[in-house]
């Protein structure tokens, strides 16, 4: 069981998922395979509700890179913590091809990630544990310094450096 | 050297708490071995075969007195007195307690120095020249670009989970004392034709299982695009690397399989969308750092002291020790002095809390308070006066890291090996102190000149076998070690991988095969010629026959 944190609050997920074969009902937001997508993309945009797309870790967003407009959400899975290709995913589907709903992360979500994952550009999360709240505020506890600038806009050292030194001028 | 401000210490010590945070929930095993390893490993804690291994930082291998004495003290008290530094200008420690960890680090902290993803699949320490900045033949010092990489890749959001680990070795010298051909990235600087300097830019060179020597992606790059640059290679590594098998997962995989041709393609492309928008190197960020690495201020009238001093010495080894082991400084009246830790019969690398402190101290002395370690596991003082070399030399020897060996036979680099490695097959450690004993003879050295003899302990080849002249990799042979010899290797600018030489030998037999190997290169090389040099000339088969057929009549050396 897994609950879902989004922009820092738990939320409810008014998504159902589609995959495969499973039948698509006329009405309620729907989350869907990108094959779900592919296949049946025209139905789907027909519909007045909410659509979201699922890519498993190999499928590159450049794929939707087109369709971004019909999607409320894009959720990127983990299969394995270890996979770490949602990271570039994410990055690129905010800065280079400009997707501004939400970004969900799902799969093997654990609490070490969350930084990195809020610095590219994910504002969701699929967390499992008895409290992910207070995960996530432990998360974004951690660290308040960041040597690179991120997705997320907070200020690298390197321009809080030179911020303070032309302020003491 | 560079100095952490209140932005690099706020970020370590939060590293640090949220380490100690970590440890104490495994300990009350809310954590599981499985979910705590990837989290102890990003902070360069290894599980060995009888304790905890740490592994520490040193970037780009500078160290300050300072910084020595905090190690002998970690050393001291929560390891058995002694440190092992490595072939990627680390210092590990091998008998660390999980429960002392936290502490260790909050005391690294203090002095400047972290363990952040000296593990883990991400990008590593980051390894340069070990002259940087003082070489006589370099072009421009590296470090500020090592400097801006290290704090590129520390907690990068994007590239904290990448297919396997990702190191960066960078040079400023034509000469390439780096091994940046053996790599995931090698940045070696040289001047286009106007004579701008920049970097070639080499890209899926390795050791381990599966050795590989860079390629050149990009043939020249301006210094100040060197982030974006690295960043389109990990972005396009991050995106294609292959994640379903470890041992085919290292960017030289991914460049072997596609191509130089079509990866050079596709980092060019994603260079191409990332360098009007990515990060850009702060000018004034960049003159901080390079503020860092002023070099001292040197004595003028150094220039007019005596360029070879003996003061008082007639004693050959002294001779021999600064043939081997002094180097031209880029400043008249300076020399660079490596301290060998590679004395007959030692563990290469290894040093011991007392004698980091006497190091420290001599360091302040005589070097302006810092030191360097190389890839060759010796420490260099790089900023000595040479008149006040006989003292130093006296006072090193009688520290035992006076031994006239460097780039000889007997400075042997050695990977701890079956004796603490979880992951070895041999150990490598004695063989490397029986070799060490048998080129123990000065005038031998000396005679047989410059030879690499470099061994693992297994295929994952951390002791750089496959660079070595002479390559040693341990093998498991039905539960029993054995050793497998390769010929020919380089980690130089002119880089080449040894060719395997035959069967493997049982330890025992180790030492008698190389000292065949090195009488028949003194049989066959011509005039001041090499090992690698003779060996590159005449090939692999004399050195097969003297070692598998020392009995035949035609190839026989005696």
């Amino acid at each position: 069981m897994t609950t879902l944190i989004k922009d820092g609050q738990a939320a409810k997920d008014i998504y159902l998922r589609i995959d495969g074969d499973d039948p698509i009902p006329d009405g309620g937001a729907l989350l869907v395979s990108l094959p779900v997508w592919q296949d049946h993309w025209q139905r789907l945009t027909r519909r007045p509700d909410p659509i979201g797309v699922v890519l498993a870790s190999h499928e590159h967003p450049e794929v939707i890179a087109d369709d971004l407009e019909n999607f409320a959400v894009i959720a990127l899975e983990f299969p394995t913590f270890r996979d770490g290709r949602a990271y570039s995913y994410a990055r690129l589907l905010r800065d280079r091809y400009g997707f501004s709903g939400e970004l969900r992360a799902i799969g093997d979500v654990l609490l070490e990630q969350l930084h990195y994952m809020e610095r590219v550009g994910f504002n969701a999360f699929e967390l499992a544990g008895d409290d992910p709240l207070a995960e996530l505020e432990t998360a974004r506890g951690d660290f308040s310094v960041w040597y690179q600038g991120a997705v997320d806009g907070r200020r690298p050292a390197s321009v809080l450096r030179q911020a303070r030194t032309s302020a003491s001028k | 050297m560079y100095r952490y401000d209140e932005f690099d210490r706020t970020l370590v010590s939060e590293r640090v708490a949220q380490f100690r945070r970590q440890v104490a929930r495994r300990l009350t095993g809310e954590l599981s071995e499985d979910q705590f390893k990837p989290l102890r490993l990003m902070n360069g804690l290894y599980l060995q075969l009888h304790a905890y291994m740490l592994r520490i930082n040193v970037p780009y291998g500078c160290l300050s007195s300072a910084q020595l004495r905090a190690l002998a003290r970690i050393a001291r008290r929560y390891d058995r007195g002694y440190g092992h530094f490595t072939t990627r200008q680390n210092i590990q420690f091998n008998w660390i307690a999980l429960a002392d960890a936290p502490d260790i680090m909050a005391d690294l902290a203090a002095v400047e120095m972290n363990t952040m993803q000296s593990s883990g699949n991400c990008v590593r320490n980051v390894t340069a020249d070990h002259y940087a900045g003082r070489a006589a033949d370099e072009i421009e010092d590296p470090r500020v670009w090592c400097e801006l990489l290290r704090q590129y890749s520390i907690l990068n959001p994007e590239f904290s989970y990448l297919p396997r680990k990702f190191k960066l070795a960078l040079t400023g010298s034509p000469h390439d004392r780096a091994a940046v051909a053996v790599h995931d990235i090698g940045l070696r600087m040289y001047r286009d034709e106007q004579g701008r300097p920049g970097f070639e830019v080499i890209v899926g060179g390795g050791q381990g299982r599966t050795p590989a020597i860079g390629k050149t992606i990009r043939q020249w790059i301006e210094p100040r695009h060197i982030i974006l640059y690295v960043e389109a290679i990990l972005r396009v590594y991050n995106l294609y690397g292959r994640r379903d098998n470890i041992y085919k997962a290292r960017i030289k995989i991914l460049v072997t399989a596609l191509g130089i041709d079509r990866f050079r393609e596709l980092v060019d492309a994603e260079w191409e969308q990332i360098r009007a928008t990515g990060p850009v190197i702060d000018d004034a960020e960049r003159a901080r750092i390079q503020a860092c690495f002023a070099p001292p201020d040197y004595d003028r009238a150094a220039a007019g002291d005596d360029p070879s001093p003996a003061a008082g010495i007639s004693d050959p080894a002294y001779d021999a020790w600064l043939r081997s082991n002094v180097v031209a400084h880029k400043v008249a009246g300076y020399a660079i002095v490596n301290l060998s830790l590679k004395a007959p019969g030692r563990v290469p690398g290894d040093l011991a809390a007392d004698k980091m402190e006497r190091v420290a101290d001599l360091a302040d002395r005589f070097s302006c308070g810092e030191l360097r370690i190389n890839h060759r596991q010796n420490l260099s003082f790089v900023d000595v006066r040479r008149r006040d070399l006989p003292v130093l030399w006296r006072a090193l020897s009688t520290l035992e890291l006076a031994t006239p060996n460097i780039g000889l036979a007997s400075d042997i680099i050695a990977c701890p090996g079956l004796d603490y490695c979880s992951l070895a097959n041999a150990r490598s450690i004695p063989i490397a102190q029986d070799l060490s004993r048998h080129f123990a003879d000065t005038d031998k050295l000396q005679q047989v000149g410059s030879l690499t003899i470099n061994i693992s302990g297994c295929m994952n080849a951390c002791g750089h076998h496959h660079v070595g002249n002479i390559g040693i990799l341990g093998v498991d042979k039905r539960g029993a070690e054995f050793f497998q010899l390769t010929l020919g290797g380089s980690a130089d600018e002119n880089p080449s991988l040894g060719d395997r030489l035959g069967r493997g030998l049982p330890q025992a037999d180790v030492p008698a095969a190389i000292e065949r190997i090195v009488d028949a290169y003194l049989a066959l090389r011509g005039d001041d010629e090499t090992f690698l040099q003779t060996y590159r000339r005449v090939g692999i088969e004399p050195f097969r026959a003297v070692v598998y057929e020392p009995q035949g009549t035609t190839r026989q050396v005696a």
